[in-house]
């Protein structure tokens, strides 16, 4: 149980490593300790088996997405429509969501590790070129990559007729440039073309039918792609024995805010629970100042917040989608008791208002607006009418009902996660989300700061003139 | 002012080519333009859309969306304050106040003798390392009021140069293929066929 | 509806849609309107605007979707009226009026304004909206005849995506992000596109205006009429509006076979021209104190005598008639009877700047058939200058469809970056870079992948006609089963010389008779709204012709540089202020609305036959354009019809002489603007002719060391012109460009036309300097 200096942010554990193994040297990043632990041996391996081969493998693995959607690697490498080539890989390396942090970890510590990865990808799925897209503010990751890439290239592991076979294949390092919509696999794609970050509509776009340049694309995030070593030289029945059957092996968790030791940790999928990660000994040791937990955000900046009552659910998909909220990137945010709630959920709406892309008519014009009245009610100008008009205005964003926690003290059943949305993407409803959280979870914190009803100005539309 | 020099256009060019559509480079273009002058000037926006083949307003277009890029100078140094729920949650405001106090500017602006700009930022893939900092994209973590000043007294006088590039430089390491290992891009319209070890190993591995 | 056609459910009824077709589309001719801002049917969706979210269910539970961007599927429940969508159609149209100005009453969008109506019929009829809203500098030029008001804007991409999609001129752009997202040009990059006022037209909003109609009326003072724009023979459908007797603007209307609701700037904005200063109001007559205004009845008395006393005289060769290309189906048709009836055999409406009309007795295509061939061949000037829908309808066909361009061009062209193949001949060869080409096996085998449609005109003005259409002759015989459209470029061309007005012979076209007229042997030459001195090639040829011709007799509506002189001078009706019917280049016959009085007595010009041949003595047996229409109609032009007449064809010869001397090819051909009557008079677009110049491959200049806008002095065996000169790496060394026909603005700029002969199969030049 240490830390690392020179992986800051990392804690270590007697546990189960799959993704952070070599994070204990301080060399982790070189061609040479890659090699001297293990490194590439997966790909040797692999090269010697066919594609179909492998791919089944990873298919019977149950890896799970890691950048938010937690959708089976090896199903969505299967959907790319027949016959249709070139097929392309993008790797997600944008990390943005608000409380993830781990695929920088992963690059800027094992990036062979990430690499052969990818190599692995590429040669089960038939992917004959990879992009590499690292989120532009990642200065050392940009580094250590370039540098890994350059190393893999001179050694042979990258490039024509690797390690003699007929697999050949260029892995090319993009730099975004900052902003988080681009995290968004069909907004990446975008970007990569040298666009406006941008999200596509699915349908028709889903990338593995048509993606970058049209063609058949499978993206995948950092950690997602860095297990895949694991898999290839220990096989899945191994992976599979880690973790529970719908969540098999581990994943990394990034927990900050108000716990004692924030900090990332590679757990064990599926079992381990809430509690275990906020209060264990070997995880964040409990609340800051022996505080109460007020509520905590279970998974990455757009999840609906979780309180205290749901600290014993695992970290397992389906029962924390029941429950009302989503793990996304594996971020848990804390907030204990000192915690000035609408100023919180402020920042949040604050994110996503200032990330919009600017495509859809809700998130655009809707994320600000919600904003605004946000910040009125947090600076003490709001009445109780915004409090409504949060509400409403999130509804033009997402319709219908909205998924929360439960609650014994507000004896709130949970509304199921997902809700309708009006975007092409998640980022507007995600401007909503902390706001409905935090005013359905803690709607005295609101009133307390707001003024009674003024009567409210409404603008009649018919001031927009007469026709004819 | 400013277009690329020649070993930034030989550059651009070797970055074109690893895309099969040279609109791809856009952003590693801008990147170097960036990197070359402290922040993209016309000229050089004017020049990296013909070399790429598009018009400049596309690549204003492109340039503007992404937070990166600068299209008026800014500070040598570029100080950005994460401001998003985690790093606020531990005082990211304190840090903040006191970046504003030392350099007496405020949030947005820039010293008069061009050292430094002060911007709050987004969420910096370091939550659990709040409340941090980036000065030209190199971190900060777990920073304290003191340290803030501190630091910019030691960018001041230059204590830091080693550790932090201008503005503008992003990676010191640059990716190369070389032209003997490199597989090459290909426009995918050249393309139809399965790549060669799918066909080559129906049976068995690709070795 | 097709065979295959797809049973889906919209509010309970059932309704075959199109397969492929989007929802919102197949509701919409259901009768169920699904509000909209960003979807435009002529372009790809983007799902933007999400006000046309709806609730499709296609089996697994009712889910909100743009129904811009799904396309039907069988058994599919479309609910446009349920709860969630109606929440989230209402709550989209109060957020996309949350930072929209409520600036109806001055705003020219008011009263046909999407965003108003859809408020309107969709909106929550309240806003809640209470915070300071987005604030940009007021309209802000983005070109010289739009400009953009980024506070009304609701960034629905569609004039964003006409740029980039449809003109291919993406000089318009998103900047920003998110809330603070606007549309811009590049920094002193204008948006000078041929076509920018579609996007003034497709806006939703009022963030685009033309400034040829801002502030001019409202909406709903207008009055409208369907007719043809007949600014080139592509003939696009157009919306005439009108106020008070004055033609306000025109609107693209979207006829699926000709212009998909596009327009180019030139067609759009002229119709300033028609209450231009400059119109011929009343008859005129010279005298010695210069021209008189007078009586239809003395002008015609005039006319008759002049025209009796040649005919009687010297018989019928020595009447010439020139033009008939700019006016309707109708005014050709009678001109043509008054000829055949007085034996008059010289008329042409070509002024030696088209091909001969056996053109069009070539097996044709229609512009539908050409947007789907397999292959199309330009043998033509550049679309994009000339005919520019039809450009933007074959830009379509390769970038959305499979059609492949094989180019023959001289200079490179506005397809050129969409051309399979672009291949570049010098003036005189043509044929022999034609028949190397086609030896090429690629070049074959994609000859023989498909249709292929050959689109033929004039590419080269200083080369002779017959020049260019021995190589199309050639390139027709060369492909199996190839057939034309034809690139004439005036409006009515083409039925101007099916309806009888083309020449007898080629001793009867212009040239001859231009010839005949300047050695004296033209006793009337009449000019049936031309301007040979302006517009026919060789311009000495054509002084020499108006000064040895007898009397000049112009029947124009704009006073021209041919018409200072005339004998007399006929006020004509233009477009607009006549009825009638136009045939477009691939012979389709569409409507000519009248929607304004002509200034003064100006009349038709089949009026003016009609009744010349009466004082002549001949009865036409017509007396009104419904009985002229009628003759049409019986020939197959009615409206609406694809009218073709045959022509005969024979096999054109042609000798061009070995270069001696003279070693440099000149390339002229027509561009957008020129100092053409229509241009020249609308204030709008006056401007945006560039002026004389000549463009020359810089490797030339620099060997001769001349700047680029320093003079240089071309010359040929005929003449010699000095211009200003601008660098174009698109030219080959041996050859140089110029625009035909443009105003020279600066007094000491020479005129290309005087190097150009029209007794010379080619011109060719020296470059000189100017020392
Ligand atoms: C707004 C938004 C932002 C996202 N940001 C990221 C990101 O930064 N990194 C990431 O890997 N995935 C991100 N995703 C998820 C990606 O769209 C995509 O699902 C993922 O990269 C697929 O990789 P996986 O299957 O390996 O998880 C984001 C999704 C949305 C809607
Ligand atoms: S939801 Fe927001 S960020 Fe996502 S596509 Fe729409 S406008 Fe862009
Ligand atoms: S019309 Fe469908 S989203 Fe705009």
């Amino acid at each position: 149980m240490t830390s690392f200096p020179w992986a800051p942010g990392f804690i270590d554990g007697d546990r189960p490593k799959i993704v952070t193994s070599r994070f204990q040297y301080e060399d982790s990043h070189t061609l040479e300790r890659y090699l001297a632990t293990g490194g590439y041996e997966g790909l040797r391996s692999v090269l010697a088996r066919s594609p179909h081969d492998m791919h089944e493998e990873v298919r019977s693995s149950t890896l799970l997405g890691r950048g938010g959607a937690g959708f089976p690697a090896g199903v969505k490498w299967g959907l790319t429509p027949d016959g249709v080539f070139p097929r392309y890989l993008v790797v997600n390396g944008d990390e943005s969501e608000p409380g993830t942090y781990k695929d920088r970890l992963l690059m800027e510590r094992d990036p062979h590790q990430l690499i052969e990865g990818c190599l692995i990808a590429c040669y089960a799925a038939g992917l004959s070129r990879c992009f590499l897209y690292i989120r532009g503010e990642m200065a050392l990751a940009q580094e250590r990559v370039a540098q890994a890439l350059n190393d893999a290239y001179a050694a042979g592991f990258i490039g024509k007729n690797i390690l003699g076979s007929s697999f050949s294949i260029d892995i090319v390092l993009h730099w975004g440039a900052g902003a988080y919509v681009v995290g968004e696999e069909t907004a990446l794609i975008e970007s990569l073309e040298g666009n406006r970050g941008m999200p596509r509509l699915k349908p028709p776009y889903f990338p593995a039918a048509i993606g970058l340049y049209g063609q058949p694309t499978i993206v995948n995030n950092v950690e997602t792609l860095s297990n895949l070593p694991f898999i290839a030289t220990n096989g899945a029945a191994e992976y599979t024995a880690i973790g529970t059957e719908s969540s098999p092996g581990t994943r990394m968790v990034a927990v900050s805010g108000h716990v004692r030791r924030p900090g990332v940790y590679e757990i064990i999928n599926g079992t381990t629970t809430f509690r275990d990660l906020l209060y264990g000994e070997e995880f964040c040791q409990g609340i800051r100042d022996d505080n109460e937990l007020k509520a905590f955000v279970p998974g990455g900046g757009s999840a609906p917040w979780f309180l205290p009552d749901q600290l014993d659910l695992p970290f397992e998909g389906r029962l924390v989608g029941a429950a009302g909220s989503m793990l996304g990137s594996g971020a848990i945010m804390v907030m204990d008791s000192t915690t000035d709630i609408p100023a919180a959920a402020l920042t949040l709406t604050k994110f996503y208002a200032h990330e919009s892309c600017g495509k859809c008519v809700p998130c655009r014009e809707g994320g600000t607006w919600l904003m605004r009245i946000l910040d009125r009610v947090v600076e003490g100008t709001g009445t109780t009418d915004d409090l409504d008009l949060l509400l409403e205005v999130g509804g033009s964003i997402c319709p219908g009902d909205m998924p929360h926690a439960a609650s014994a003290d507000l004896q709130l059943e949970a509304t199921p996660f997902p809700y309708k949305m009006t975007t092409i993407c998640f980022v507007g409803p995600s401007a909503y989300v902390p706001v409905h959280s935090a005013l359905t979870l803690f709607r005295s914190e609101f009133e307390a700061r707001v003024a009674p009803s003024r009567t409210r100005s409404r603008i009649p539309v018919t001031a927009v003139g007469a026709g004819s | 002012m400013a277009r690329l020099t020649d070993e930034n256009v030989t550059l651009a060019k070797e970055i074109i080519d690893r895309y099969p559509r040279a609109k791809s480079a856009l952003i590693p273009l801008l990147h170097i333009a960036q990197e070359q002058d402290g922040w993209v000037t016309d000229e050089a926006m004017r020049q990296i859309a013909e070399l790429i083949g598009v018009t400049p307003a596309e690549v204003l277009g492109t340039g503007t969306f992404y937070e990166m890029f600068k299209f008026e100078p800014v500070g040598k140094y570029l100080i950005n304050v994460c401001g998003t729920m985690s790093c606020a949650l531990l005082g990211a405001d304190d840090l903040m106040h006191a970046a504003e106090e030392e350099l007496g500017i405020h949030e947005g602006g820039t010293t008069d003798d061009g050292m430094f700009t002060l911007h709050r930022a987004e969420c910096q893939a370091a939550c659990t390392e709040a409340p941090c900092l980036q000065v030209n994209y190199r971190y900060r973590f777990r920073t304290t009021p003191v340290e803030v000043r501190q630091l910019i007294s030691d960018l001041r006088n230059g204590r830091l140069d080693d550790e932090i590039p201008p503005h503008g430089t992003l990676a010191r390491v640059r990716q190369h293929i070389p032209a003997d290992k490199g597989v090459g891009a290909v426009d995918p319209s050249q393309v139809t066929s399965p790549p060669e070890w799918i066909t080559a190993s129906a049976e068995g591995g690709a070795s | 509806m097709s065979e295959q056609s797809v049973e889906i459910t919209v509010n309970g009824k059932t309704i075959s849609a199109e397969p492929g077709e989007m929802v919102i589309a197949a509701a919409e001719r259901a009768g169920e309107f699904i509000p909209r801002f960003c979807y435009h049917p002529r372009m790809s969706s983007v799902g933007m605007c999400r006000q046309c979210l709806v609730e499709i269910d296609t089996g697994r539970g009712p889910m909100l979707q743009p129904s811009c961007m799904v396309p039907v599927s069988p058994g599919m429940t479309v609910d446009t009226e349920s709860d969630t969508t109606k929440q989230a159609q209402e709550g989209i149209l109060e957020l996309l009026l949350a930072n929209h100005p409520l600036d109806c009453p001055v705003c020219d969008k008011g009263g046909e304004c999407p965003l108003q109506d859809q408020a309107f019929s969709h909106g929550p009829g309240e806003s809640r909206y209470i915070e300071e809203k987005r604030h940009y500098e007021k309209p802000i030029d983005i070109s010289s005849l739009i400009m953009l008001d980024r506070e009304r804007c609701v960034l629905c991409d569609r004039c964003t995506r006409f740029a980039d999609e449809v003109a291919g001129d993406p000089l318009i752009h998103f900047v920003e992000r998110g809330n603070a997202t606007q549309v811009m040009t590049y920094p002193d990059e204008p948006f000078s596109s041929h076509f920018s006022g579609n996007t003034a037209q497709i806006c939703p909003v009022g963030a685009l205006t033309a400034k040829p109609y801002r502030f001019k009326a409202r909406p709903w003072d207008l009055e409208q009429a369907n007719s043809t724009c007949t600014s080139c023979s592509v003939g696009c459908e157009i919306s005439v509006h009108s106020s008070r007797d004055r033609v306000l603007r025109y609107q693209g209307i979207d006829n699926d076979d000709v212009n998909w609701g596009w327009l180019c700037d030139r067609g759009r904005f002229n119709f300033e021209s028609i209450h231009a200063e400059g119109r011929v109001t009343e008859p005129l007559i010279k005298t010695a104190d210069g021209h008189q205004a007078t009586s239809w009845n003395a002008a015609m008395s005039i006319t008759t005598e002049l025209l009796n006393e040649s005919l009687a005289s010297a018989g019928a060769s020595s009447v010439g008639v020139i033009g008939g290309a700019r006016g309707t189906n109708e005014d050709a048709w009678a001109w043509a009877q008054l000829c055949a009836a007085l034996g008059i055999e010289r008329h042409d409406p070509q002024l030696g700047d088209g091909l001969p009309a056996a053109l069009l007795g070539m097996p044709r295509a229609t512009i539908r058939e050409m947007a789907s061939a397999a292959t199309v061949v330009l043998l033509a000037p550049d679309l994009k200058e000339e005919l520019p829908v039809l450009y933007l309808r074959l830009r379509d066909a390769v970038v959305n469809g499979s059609t492949r361009i094989i180019e023959f061009t001289s200079t490179g062209s506005g397809l050129t970056r969409h051309a399979w193949r672009s291949i570049r001949h010098g003036a005189g060869d043509v044929g022999s870079t034609i028949s190397a080409t086609f030896a090429d096996a690629d070049v074959q085998a994609q000859l023989s992948s498909g249709p292929v449609v050959v689109v033929a005109g004039r590419g080269n003005l200083a080369t002779s006609a017959d020049v260019e259409f021995a190589a199309l002759q050639q390139l027709m015989t060369a492909v199996d089963g190839a057939t034309v459209l034809p690139a004439l470029r005036r409006g009515n061309v083409v039925g101007a010389l099916q309806a009888g007005l083309a020449p007898t012979s080629a001793a009867s076209d212009t040239t001859s008779t231009l010839t005949a007229a300047a050695n004296g042997q033209i006793e009337v030459l009449v000019l049936l709204g031309s301007d040979p001195l302006a517009d026919f090639p060789d311009r000495d040829l054509a002084a020499a012709a108006l000064n040895g011709a007898g009397r000049v007799v112009s029947i124009t509506g704009h006073m021209n540089a041919s018409t200072v002189d005339a004998d007399v001078v006929l006020p004509a009706a233009v477009m607009s202020e006549k009825t009638g019917s136009t045939t477009n280049l691939e012979g389709r016959v569409a409507p000519i609305a009248k929607k304004v009085n002509t200034p003064g007595v100006a009349r038709a010009d089949w009026m003016i036959a009609v009744e010349l041949a009466d004082r002549l003595g001949h009865d036409l047996g017509v007396s009104s354009v419904e009985g002229i229409s009628e003759q049409l109609t019986s020939v197959g032009a009615g409206v609406g019809s694809v009218w073709s007449v045959p022509f005969e064809s024979s096999a054109v010869e042609v000798n061009v002489a070995p270069k001696g001397g003279y070693d440099v090819d000149l390339i002229v051909s027509r561009v957008m603007y020129d100092g053409g009557v229509a241009t020249a008079s609308s204030p709008s677009l006056a401007g945006l002719a560039n002026g004389r110049s000549v463009a020359v491959n810089p490797a030339v200049l620099e060997q001769l060391g001349i700047d680029s806008g320093e003079m240089i002095r071309l010359v040929s065996e005929h003449g010699s012109a000095e211009l200003p000169v601008c660098p174009d790496d698109r030219l080959d060394r041996g050859t140089v460009w110029a625009a035909f026909g443009q105003p020279g603005r600066e007094s000491g700029f020479g005129d290309v036309r005087s190097l150009i002969s029209s007794s010379a199969p080619v011109s060719r030049i020296r470059i000189e300097r100017v020392s």
